[in-house]
């Protein structure tokens, strides 16, 4: 098969030189809505640092205004809160959605009876989970009546309002966070399957104990597929909309306990349209996801393992 | 007696399986109840039934909530058709043609992958505002039908390179260009990838509120999960059980791709990380 593979190059150079554009013209062809899509990305990327620099309300023409959006977030109070709340949903819900994940997975890799049960079970609330239904849904399971302190009731402990006190509201939104825990667990679960048994065989004839054989075989080869879903959730995560405007009514309360980053943005830039000082938030946060991937790079090497 | 440790696993499975399910179940039990008693009746299977709250539901909102219906499943069509035309072009180029820039284009399309979208948002309102289309539905699917979201390219391009290449020696020496051998060839093998994508768009769409949020203002245009937010509104009437209803309502079409589609999902998020 590698011969063949290999083949096609040198016919080529044998093919008289007019007829060695048509590839290429097809190719583009091909290509066509991507290249023009990618100028619609490319493009506004461009433009919104521009924006970042200057006061735009839509409907006059931007005014350059150099540093002045920076500065004004420098001292923007709200600007922080919402910062703060993003960071810390972000770097509980992440890490601990991807343990449960991974606890799940191993537990179902072992083999179970009824295991595309288990699995849709817990992979359903994954699609569902930033739908505004569930989010709806979640305000009323938390609220001062709801079912959560009911059962609390029961055991004669008095809940809280979860979704009114600004001390628990975000933590009723980590906690939708986990309920998703389901997509990276099929991620895992597809992951672990790769890992070839005679590894564990080797390893249980050398004495290694079950966590042994967790720590020294399955974190190592799992570790890529773990860190490409860290990334990825933590890119996802910090860019939070939904859960935020849904469960405050889009005010980001109480007390802009889930005033997420975006959710911010969206009332700097299209409630008081502020758009200049709304791109500068947009390029601060990704900046900042910027410096939050590239630590999980730099720290990939210290974990994450590659075969050959 | 011992117990098997493989007993108490389907314990310990069971439980979190019913604690997941939970929130659902409540939501359906509450939606058939009447809306007085939702935060009072404890238990799953309603003491009183109030059926009704379907119907009523219905037409609480503006507009009847078939229109909302509707509407979403127009744009849902309308991207699913627009992703798998664009993206499996795009990713036959990147899987099975060789041209200039091909991996400095692929580099690219890897990028915007990872690319955070929220900085291109506030450039491309400005954009659909120049072209006259706000309050329309272009701005949610015109982007569809220009392949950019590199995911779909992404699982394209995996599940194409996945193919024997011998296939389109064949096809070559048979006298197929590279259209023909895209159409009859390749084409006809992707279906699984097709599916994979389509579903995959089915529920990101359906469930997206941001856009349509920032792009639609008349309710008559609006999606299902902008009209569902309209409860939140009027919640002073306490219309709970009609509440519920039609967010079950919402969430059922999901609930049945799923249970449909479930064999590609779970092939398509374990080959790509896609969610």
């Amino acid at each position: 098969m590698t011969v063949l593979l290999t083949k096609p190059p040198a016919l080529r150079t044998a093919v008289p030189k007019k007829r060695k554009r048509r590839p290429d013209r097809a190719a583009y062809l091909f290509l066509l809505p991507w290249l023009i899509g990618i100028v619609f990305t490319v493009g506004p990327f461009a433009v919104s640092l521009y924006l970042a620099f200057t006061d735009y309300n839509l409907l006059t023409a931007p005014r350059w205004s150099g540093w002045d959006n920076i500065r004004e977030m420098i001292g923007d109070a709200t600007l922080h809160q919402s910062l703060r709340v993003t960071a810390i949903y972000t770097l509980v819900s992440v890490p601990l959605s991807l343990a449960a994940a991974l606890a799940v997975a191993m537990v179902l890799q072992r083999g179970v009876r009824g295991l595309s049960i288990y699995r849709s079970v817990y992979y359903l609330p994954s699609l569902l989970g930033s739908s505004v239904a569930i989010v709806m849904l979640w305000r009323y399971l938390f609220g001062y009546q709801g079912v959560v302190n009911r059962f609390l009731g029961w055991f004669g402990i008095q809940g809280p309002g979860w979704t009114s006190d600004p001390h628990f509201a975000l933590s009723t939104l980590i906690l939708l966070h986990v309920w998703t825990f389901g997509a990276p667990m099929v991620i895992f679960l597809a992951g672990l399957k790769q890992i070839p048994v005679m590894y564990y065989e080797a390893a249980a004839m050398d004495g290694a104990s079950a966590w042994r054989q967790f720590r020294s075989v399955t974190l190592p080869l799992l570790s890529p597929i773990i860190f490409f879903n860290l990334v990825q959730s933590m890119i996802a995560s910090f860019q939070t909309f939904t859960q935020g405007y849904v469960m405050s009514g889009g005010t980001g309360g109480p007390a802009e306990s889930t005033l997420f980053s975006n959710l911010y943005l969206y009332q700097k830039g299209f409630g008081e349209l502020d758009m200049g000082y709304a791109s500068s938030m947009a390029w601060l946060l990704l900046v900042i996801i910027g410096g939050f991937t590239a630590v999980n790079f730099l720290a990939a090497r210290y974990w994450v393992f590659y075969e050959n | 007696m011992r117990t098997s440790p493989r007993f108490l696993r389907h314990i310990g499975l069971t439980a979190i399986g019913a604690l997941m399910m939970y929130p659902l179940l409540w939501l359906v039990s509450s939606s058939l109840k009447p809306s007085d008693t939702v935060f009072t009746d404890e238990g799953l299977w309603p003491h009183a039934w109030a059926l009704d709250n379907y119907a009523r539901g219905w037409v609480a909102l503006p507009e009847s909530f078939e229109i909302y219906l509707m509407n979403s499943a127009i744009i849902v069509t309308l991207s699913i058709l627009g992703n798998l035309v664009s993206c499996s072009l795009a990713a036959y180029a990147f899987a099975r043609l060789r041209f200039t820039g091909r991996k400095l284009f692929f580099a690219l399309m890897l990028g915007t992958m990872m690319l955070p979208g929220h900085v291109l948002v506030i450039p491309r309102y400005v954009l659909f505002d120049k072209l006259g289309w706000l309050n329309t539905y272009y701005p949610l699917l015109v982007p569809h039908f220009l392949a950019t979201n590199g995911f779909y390219i992404f699982l394209m391009v995996q599940f194409m390179r996945s193919l024997p290449t011998e296939l389109d020696d064949a096809a070559r020496i048979d006298g197929c260009g590279p259209f023909r051998t895209f159409w009859k060839v390749i084409m006809p093998l992707c279906l699984p990838a097709f599916a994979t994508t389509a579903i995959f768009t089915f529920i990101a769409v359906w469930n997206e509120f941001f856009e349509p949020l920032l792009y639609l203002t008349d309710p008559q245009l609006y999606t299902v999960p902008l009209a569902l937010r309209q409860f939140m509104d009027s919640e002073g009437q306490s219309q709970w059980g009609e509440m519920f209803a039609m967010s079950f309502v919402s969430l059922a079409p999901v609930i049945g791709f799923f249970i449909a589609g479930q064999k590609y999902l779970v092939k398509g998020i374990a080959t790509t990380g896609l969610r």
